[in-house]
This record gives C-alpha cells, sequence and structure tokens, in this order.
C-alpha cells in the first residue's frame, strides 16, 4: 500500500526577502490582476478629479485643459452674483435639510413599531413591502407619480376628493412640489433605512428587558429605558453622517419629477448644473457650482464624522 | 399567557393597522399601473380603474411591445446590464484578489488600497466626467454606459473581505502545486466564494438597469437609449422633439395605459429579482454597517 503523496514543500509560498527583482517575479501576477482597474480609475475618476481645474479657467473645449485661460475665482463670484443662484441654494438647503429630518426619524419610528409586531408572518410581509421601493429607479417611480398625482384624475387626487378635499397641484404647484418631493423620498426609503435600526434592536441584550419586566417595567418603559438607549449609537451614527448630505437634494428624483412650473421652488444645485452646464455649454461655471457643492459636503463630512466619533465613538477607518 | 394591559391591546390594534396601511402604500401605486396597463382605454381615460383592471385587455402590452422604439430601447437595456455586470464583476474580482493579500505576502498593497479609496471619497463631478467621457471617444457608444462605472470600490471591499476569510490552505495550495495566481482566482476562489459572487452580480444588475443618467448623458440619439432613459424621456418627460414622431405616433404613445405598461415592463425585471435580492440584503447590509 502506497501512501498518498501530498507536497508538503512550503517553498513555493515564500517571498524572498531582498531584491526586488526575484520579488517581482514572485508576485508580478497580482500587479497585473491590479492593472485594470488602476487604469480604469485612473482615466475615468482620477482625470475627472484633476479636470476640476475647469473650474477655474475659461474652458473651451477646443484649447483643451492645458490650453483655456486661467480666470481665477471669476465663476465663483459670478455664482454668488447669478440672479437666481440664491435661489437655488435655498431650494437645495430647505429640501434637503427636510430630507434629512424625515429619513433620519422616520425609519426609527417604523423599526420601533415593526418591532412591536409579534405575528411573524405579518411582520415578514410588512417587511417585504416597504423594502421594495428602494430598488425602483426614480425614472419607474417619476412615472408612477406622474400619473397618481396627477391634478386631473390622478387616484391620489380622487381619493382627496372623496373625502371632500379639493384637488392638489402636487407636482405644479411650487410648495406643494417640494412637500411632494420630501414625502415621495421618504417613501422610497424608509423601509430600507429602517433596516440598520431593526438590526440593532434584535442584537439587544434580551435579558435587558427580562430584568426591565421584573422591575416592574410596562412595554412602553421598555422601549424607552431599553429599546431606545440599544439603538442610541447607530441614530448618531446615521444622523451625523447625513449631515454630508445638506446640499445634496436628490437629483435623480427632482429630475423626473419637476417641469418648469415649479423651478422657483424645486430648481437645486444639481439640476441647474445640468442645465446651465451641459445643456448650456458653460463647461467652466458649471464646474464651478459642482466643485462648490463638493466642498461644502466634503467638509460637512469631516465634521460630522468627528462628530460620529465624538458622540458615538465611530470610525469608518 | 402573557398579561398585556389594555393600554397595550389598543396600541396594538392601531399599530398592526398602521403598518399595514404603510405596507400597502408602498405596494399600491404598482398595483395601480398595472390595473391601468389592463384595463381598455377608455376605462384609463374617464379615470376610473383602481386597483383592478377594468374591461381586462392586453391592448396596451401588445402595442407596447410592438413597438420598435421601445423594443430597441429594452435590447439596449438588458445589454448594457449584462455586459456592463461582467466586466464590472471581472475587473472588480481581479482587484479584490490582490487586495486580500496582507502586506507582507503583497508589498505595494496598502499603496493600491489607498488608491481605491480615495476616488470614493472625491468626484470630479458631473461636467469633468463628461468631457473625460467624450474625450476618450465613448460617446454614442454603449461602451460609454459599461466602462466609466467598470470599478466598483464598494464591490471590491465586499469581495476582498470575503476571499480574506477564506481558509488560508485554499490559497496555499494550489499556490504549492504549481498553479499560478491567475488560475487559483478563477479555479479556486470564484468557484468557491459563488453565492457572494451572485450577490454582487445582483446588486450591479439592479443598479446599471436602473441606471438612466449615463444613457441621456452620452447618448445623442434616441435610438441609443437603454429603456430606463427611454422611459424618462418619453414617458415621464413626454419629450416627443428629439424621436421625430408624426401625429399619429405621438397619439399613440401619449395614451395612458401604453405608457402605464411600458413602466410596468421597466419594472419588472427588478420585480423579478427581487426575491433573490432580499435573501442577501439585510445579511449584507447588516454586515457592511455595524462591523463599521
Amino acid at each position: 500500500m502506497t501512501e498518498p503523496v501530498f507536497n508538503t514543500d512550503k517553498k513555493a509560498l515564500r517571498l524572498p526577502t531582498r531584491g526586488w527583482r526575484a520579488y517581482l517575479q514572485k508576485t508580478w501576477p497580482l500587479h497585473v490582476l491590479l492593472l485594470p482597474a488602476v487604469l480604469l480609475a485612473l482615466v475615468y475618476n482620477y482625470i475627472p478629479i484633476m479636470g476640476i481645474v475647469i473650474a477655474f479657467q475659461d474652458y473651451k473645449p477646443w484649447l483643451g485643459f492645458g490650453g483655456s485661460p486661467w480666470v481665477g475665482l471669476d465663476h465663483f463670484r459670478y455664482l454668488f452674483e447669478y440672479p437666481d443662484s440664491m435661489q437655488i441654494i435655498r431650494n437645495t438647503l430647505i429640501i434637503a435639510f427636510a430630507k434629512i429630518m424625515t429619513n433620519m426619524f422616520v425609519p426609527v419610528i417604523f423599526a420601533l413599531l415593526l418591532n412591536e409586531i409579534r405575528i411573524k408572518w405579518f411582520k415578514r410581509t410588512a417587511q417585504t413591502l416597504v423594502y421594495l421601493p428602494h430598488f425602483l429607479s426614480w425614472v419607474i417611480l417619476g412615472g408612477i407619480f406622474v400619473d397618481i398625482l396627477s391634478i386631473r384624475g390622478g387616484i391620489v387626487n380622487r381619493f382627496l376628493g372623496t373625502l371632500g378635499i379639493d384637488p392638489i397641484a402636487f407636482l405644479s404647484n411650487g410648495d406643494w412640489f417640494r412637500f411632494t418631493v420630501i414625502v415621495t423620498d421618504a417613501w422610497k426609503d424608509f423601509g430600507f433605512s429602517a433596516i440598520i435600526f431593526l438590526a440593532a434592536i434584535a442584537g439587544t441584550n434580551p435579558s435587558l428587558y427580562e430584568a426591565a419586566e421584573i422591575d416592574g417595567a410596562n412595554r412602553w418603559q421598555q422601549v424607552l429605558h431599553v429599546t431606545l438607549p440599544a439603538i442610541a449609537p447607530i441614530f448618531i451614527v446615521v444622523a451625523t453622517l447625513s449631515l454630508g448630505r445638506v446640499l445634496d437634494a436628490g437629483f435623480d428624483q427632482i429630475f423626473n419629477l419637476y417641469n418648469p412650473l415649479v423651478y422657483s421652488k424645486g430648481d437645486i444645485i444639481d439640476t441647474f448644473v445640468y442645465r446651465v452646464g451641459l445643456l448650456g455649454s458653460q463647461y467652466s461655471f458649471a464646474t464651478a457650482i459642482g466643485f462648490f457643492k463638493s466642498l461644502i459636503g466634503f467638509i460637512m463630512i469631516v465634521i460630522s464624522y468627528r462628530l460620529a466619533y465624538k458622540w458615538a465613538g465611530y470610525r469608518i477607518f | 399567557m402573557r398579561f398585556y394591559s389594555k393600554t397595550y391591546k389598543t396600541f396594538q390594534f392601531f399599530n398592526y393597522t398602521c403598518i399595514a396601511l404603510l405596507s400597502l402604500a408602498c405596494i399600491l401605486p404598482l398595483i395601480h399601473i398595472l390595473a391601468v396597463s389592463f384595463s381598455s382605454r377608455d376605462a384609463a381615460t374617464a379615470n376610473i380603474v383602481n386597483f383592478i383592471p377594468i374591461d381586462f385587455t392586453t391592448a396596451a402590452y401588445k402595442e407596447t411591445l410592438g413597438n420598435n422604439n421601445f423594443i430597441r430601447a429594452l435590447l439596449i437595456g438588458v445589454q448594457r446590464t449584462v455586459l456592463g455586470t461582467v466586466l464590472s464583476l471581472i475587473v472588480t474580482m481581479m482587484a479584490a484578489y490582490s487586495l486580500s493579500k496582507e502586506q507582507h505576502r503583497f508589498r505595494g498593497r496598502n499603496i493600491y488600497s489607498w488608491y481605491f479609496i480615495i476616488i470614493m471619497l472625491f468626484h470630479g463631478g458631473l461636467i469633468p466626467t463628461y468631457l473625460v467621457v467624450s474625450g476618450t471617444g465613448l460617446m454614442d457608444s454603449i461602451w460609454a454606459l459599461v466602462i466609466p462605472s467598470a470599478v466598483n470600490v464598494w464591490n471590491m471591499i465586499l469581495m476582498l473581505n470575503f476571499f480574506r476569510n477564506l481558509p488560508q490552505e485554499l490559497e496555499e495550495a494550489p499556490l504549492m502545486d504549481g498553479a499560478g495566481h491567475f488560475r487559483t482566482l478563477f479555479s479556486i476562489f470564484i468557484p468557491v466564494s459563488m453565492p457572494s459572487v451572485a450577490t454582487i452580480m445582483l446588486f450591479t444588475m439592479v443598479v446599471h438597469w436602473n441606471s438612466w443618467f449615463d444613457g441621456i448623458l452620452y447618448m445623442t440619439k434616441v435610438e441609443d437609449y437603454p429603456l430606463a432613459s427611454f422611459l424618462h424621456t418619453i414617458v415621464v418627460k413626454e419629450n416627443f422633439s428629439e424621436v421625430g414622431v408624426d401625429l399619429a405616433a405621438l397619439h399613440q404613445i401619449s395614451n395612458r395605459t401604453v405608457k402605464s405598461s411600458q413602466i410596468f415592463i421597466g419594472a419588472l425585471p427588478i420585480l423579478l429579482v427581487y426575491p433573490f435580492l432580499q435573501k442577501y440584503f439585510v445579511k449584507g447590509i447588516v454586515l457592511g454597517s455595524v462591523k463599521g
């Protein structure tokens, strides 16, 4: 009977300790495997990042990044002098801030309510249904909402009609448009955002509830003194991280829902960049606005990471 | 039998009602669109359809599926989804394999890692990206929809963590037996990690199917639009100026039942993969976030 032969020579695994030539001989496949990703990132991520220089130039496509004349901060100055820009920044801030608030509290409340559901199939069905809208794009949802919110016989206005409410111009009145944008955004994502809180609740030590019950706490007091403290850290993390989105009012959604009737109340930085920059070919000006937006976003993210670390001990790196 | 106070029972009654209404609110808009799409045109125009089709007919679907513009967009949508997912997965998995090596086994790993983390944090923004895509000659070609988004750092991190948790022998054995890194990756690592590859694949497919803005940006002709961009232009914005249709065709497209059927067909692939997605995402999200 012959012993099966196993290769036990680990020499093949050892890396040379000196000499980059010998070292490269062993590891070149690893570099090659990274090559496509590195090249693609260089061309489609790094070059556009460097392309931000056109915000400080008067960019002309036929002159290129290198040849276009420098104009310093002119575009930024123009941004603040442009008649509409204050209104656009205000729209963006109002919509984004309202979204941050609703998207912070609605999922928590939903998670707390769902946690009280005891019937298994009921809970599972509810979860399946509320997570679904997250995966549908704003094109599909835009088509659906334009139809159901229509002022001429949309199903929502028909329903309100049976309650004796006059038809509401959800998508063609500026103030109602903001309201619609905030509510539909919450509708799309409240379920999905609740997952993280449901996970935190599920991870709570059950003996805490038992102890609270023995001490005579009723359900409400248990929620107040056990569940809420259990989800507080993750809530603080979510809340502080969302600060980075103060200038992010949701391009996909607004671009699919808005129309010229609501530009005054519904036009945001991103839609403005698209209309002025690409359709109007003012590349430098639009890049300057986009850069201004990312800069503010970046500063907010840095601040909020620090706050998240200070309040909740949360670090991503 | 546990004892519940009367207040709690009342609360539970309202709670169940509230959750049931919220859940219904998430699905009813879709059901309404579905009902309209299967209703007769007259019923839809008269605004009497709620959640059940009135005068059931499949005429709208026949019209939609007989519309060459729609079918072309649908096929381009499928094409970009398949192509984009395959390309993104290959590029991402190859990079993740190398990055999953420890620093002492692969010097330079940390430099590469930072290289990719930086692009997760900083973006050039709309205009510079657009200029680069057009500068590299991708305009009006399907590659403009798949190449610029091929490197997905988030997926790379997920894949990398998965590779890293595989038993070390799985990597050592083939190397010792003389297989190179390429073979180890393609014949051992990827087959072994099929479940997580499948998860990432599903999510990438959903993202590609849903992407509409890049189609509008990089395609100058509506004939080159993938379905999502097509739906945005024709159904949501009702912008026919670019399609150059005559009035009769316009009348046909603006028909509400046909529109509803187009929206529903656009959502259908997502609805079909949703059960599989749901199985994975709860786990994935919990892993990704709580670990943080």
